[in-house]
């Protein structure tokens, strides 16, 4: 099976090594990974700021990079989310690229999702000793209700043991140029997060998108927290972690 | 109401920092959000959800023709229906029944539009005393006219304390701190007005086309005094209240009540008709409806049509995140929350009310929980799409957005940018794991840290990889 990798351009500048671990876990499924090297950003910046034909000029690249793979799979919820949920309505006036943008968004998924539901991943590669716990990313969980296969896929790992937080749901605050234009908001939404992350006594809390990734871990830091480790679920299940 | 929108990010800065807020809010936040969570159990929520969407747009997609059937309806019955462009309209109307029927003292139940229409400011100049009955109003009105922080829950940015400093202040009588004894003082400063008042004002939640009834849904019994004491009672609401028929408004009060404050049904649910007929003990002799636009109208047909199925039951702003960390009075007029922020713009302009759409995380947490599934965050994606086409945004941000959108499309070019991107972010970061101070970004690094970059980027990386 021909699997298309996109990386996200979060992961390609800050943490590579979640798109390694990402590949890993897909040869591990039998897939065969390719890695567009031309591929930079879904484009949701653009789109989430209002800039609509900005992003569907990126989409168009997206879609001629990855149409002729059987899947894309991407280490994130967000970027999945927009490819899967919000490529098409940015061609609602042009019923060729529409379809072209339709079909590439029917098979899109998030990591966990697609290893869990579509190859059904049985044995996890890696391990991890110690007490986890999962951080629901708001597009991963509401757009593409990823929920159990993250949690399906740690419970194959005999080493770890996953408590839920309270709020495991709610926003930790990054929202894109929201982190940035309204700062001093983000910063407490992200407080609240690590407040209950720490509070779960976890040792380390897994989550599947970076910006929540850079949120949490910064802000744990900030708090004076150097212990709770912030790990993405594609290094914990690749054992990387 | 005044607007303030345009201070937005000042105020919600403030407010972000004020921990007796948010330790306020957290308490309100307990009470909606579980008590729904709980409320919302024994329905079918997604089939009571879907059909409750789909009366509303039945109900918005007919406006006119509905609008036409409650007139008649409620005109047959003995009542009288006024139309209003805006708030001053509003103002204007209220005023001449007031005179005309000789009112000195109105009384008010709780009403959203006399909020966007500055009434009671309109009623006095009039020379009628405007009294809120509604407890969370009354607190507000006896607190210099202050605003409301919540559209059903106007006074949750107060503590009991602040309430009781109140009271004690403007009651003039010993400072009470038990709610019971607290409300009871409320209650007895209102009944002199409750029976003395020549005019009762009330919002609606609905308008029911087939009966010409208004439905009214609280929880203190002020409202039923409102409506039945008085000689005359005003009813003053947005033209896209109306639902088709008496079963339309009992599917809605199922999930409305639960969406709102977490109850199986309100304390009261009135629906009022016609005017009081002989063999009635109470009612109003002169019923009037004050139908209002101010704004709704040219949402038909729309991009933001979606939005006049709204049924204001505020669980948008119970359940996001902003909010409970700001409260209301930052979004600086009547609707706060998502659903303020795609309201507020539309209402008062794109340009008076521009961080609106932009204060929010894109969560969906409103979305989710709203009972008439109207996509928030996408009307707010589409309100962000209008600035840019009307040029409203910073230069900054739009060359920034513009310049980063072409590299994108430029992948060597990008390849080299996020290299030197890479190596200039681990240089802040010192060596170490994190960067304290972000020039580029400082409203990031105020609150938190930023993580530092592994060091190479994926795709100097993949393209070293050992080849197997």
């Amino acid at each position: 099976m021909k699997v298309g990798l996109f990386v996200t351009c979060l992961v390609d500048l800050m943490r590579p090594r979640i798109a390694f671990a990402a590949i890993r876990l897909l040869e591990a499924a039998g897939c065969e990974v390719v890695v567009p090297l031309s591929q930079t950003c879904c484009g949701q910046p653009a789109y989430n700021s209002g800039e609509r034909r900005a992003a569907r000029l990126l989409a168009e690249k997206v879609i001629e990079e990855f149409e002729t793979c059987e899947h894309v799979v991407a280490p994130s919820g967000s970027c999945a989310g927009m490819i899967r949920m919000h490529y098409p309505d940015l061609f609602v006036d042009d019923p060729a690229w529409r379809e072209r943008a339709a079909a590439l968004a029917a098979r899109t998924h998030e990591l966990s999702d697609f290893l869990a539901t579509v190859v059904k991943l049985d044995k996890v590669p890696g391990d991890f000793a110690g007490t986890v716990t999962y951080h629901d990313a708001c597009s991963g969980l509401r757009e593409l209700g990823v929920k159990a296969q993250p949690r399906a896929l740690l419970a194959k790992m005999p080493g770890v043991h996953l408590v839920e937080m309270d709020g495991a749901e709610e926003c930790c605050g990054f929202g894109g140029a929201f982190a940035v234009k309204f700062g001093d908001i983000s910063a407490r939404l992200a407080e609240k997060k690590c407040d209950n992350v720490r509070a779960s006594g976890a040792d380390a809390v897994v989550l599947g998108d970076l910006g929540c990734m850079l949120n949490i871990e910064g802000k744990l830091r900030r708090m004076g927290d150097e212990k709770t480790r912030v790990l993405h679920i594609a290094e914990i299940l690749s054992g990387e972690a | 109401m005044q607007i303030r929108s345009m201070h937005f990010k000042a105020r919600a800065g403030a407010a972000a920092a004020d921990r007796a807020l948010q330790s306020k809010l957290a308490t309100a936040k307990g009470l909606f959000v579980d008590g729904r969570r709980r409320a919302v159990a024994d329905i079918d929520l997604e089939a009571t959800r879907e059909a409750s969407r789909a009366i509303r747009n039945r109900a918005v997609e007919n406006l006119d023709l509905w609008l036409e059937r409650f007139e008649q309806e409620a005109t047959r019955r003995g009542g009288q229906v006024l139309w209003a462009r805006d708030g001053a309209e509003i103002c204007r109307l209220v005023a001449d029944i007031a005179r005309r029927h000789g009112v000195k003292k109105a009384i008010k139940s709780k009403s959203m539009l006399s909020e966007e229409a500055g009434l009671n400011a309109a009623l006095e100049a009039a020379g009628v005393q405007p009294v809120e009955t509604d407890l969370g109003e009354y607190i507000l009105q006896i607190n210099d006219n202050e605003p409301p922080s919540h559209i059903i829950a106007p006074v949750i940015h107060k503590t009991k304390e602040e309430v009781a400093d109140l009271f004690a202040r403007v009651h003039g009588k010993p400072r009470k701190t038990e709610i019971g004894e607290m409300t009871r003082e409320a209650r007895e400063m209102l009944r002199t007005h409750f029976l003395s008042a020549d005019m009762g004002i009330s919002g609606g939640n609905f308008l029911v086309a087939e009966t010409g009834s208004v439905a009214l849904v609280t929880n203190e019994g002020n409202g039923r005094m409102v409506t039945t004491l008085p000689k005359v009672h005003v009813v003053i609401t947005g033209v896209e209240k109306v639902v088709p028929t008496l079963e339309d408004l009992a599917t809605l009060m199922r999930i409305l009540p639960r969406s709102a404050t977490g109850q199986s049904i309100s304390n009261y649910f009135s629906v009022l008709t016609g005017v009081k007929r002989p063999e009635d003990t109470d009612g109003p002799e002169h019923l009037y409806f004050i139908l209002v636009d101010n704004g709704r109208v040219d949402l038909l047909g729309g991009d933001f049509q979606d939005m006049l199925r709204c049924i204001r039951c505020a669980a948008c702003m119970n359940h996001c995140p902003v909010y409970q960390t700001i409260g209301g009075h930052a979004y600086g007029w009547v609707y706060p929350g998502p659903m303020g922020s795609v309201l507020t713009p539309l209402f008062v302009g794109i340009e008076n009310a521009l961080d609106l759409p932009h204060a929010a995380t894109m969560c969906n947490q409103c979305g989710v929980v709203c009972p008439v599934k109207i996509p928030l965050p996408e009307l707010m994606r589409k309100l962000r799409e209008q600035q840019v086409e009307r040029r409203l945004r910073p230069w900054g941000e739009r060359t920034a957005l513009g310049l980063w959108a072409w590299l994108a499309r430029h992948p060597s070019l990008y390849a080299l940018v996020a290299k030197l991107g890479v190596r200039y972010l681990n240089w802040l970061a010192e060596g170490g794991d994190r960067i304290r101070v972000m020039g580029v970004a400082p409203s990031w690094t105020d609150g938190r840290d930023f993580p530092a970059p592994e060091g190479r980027t994926f795709r100097e990386l993949y393209a070293k990889r050992p080849k197997t």
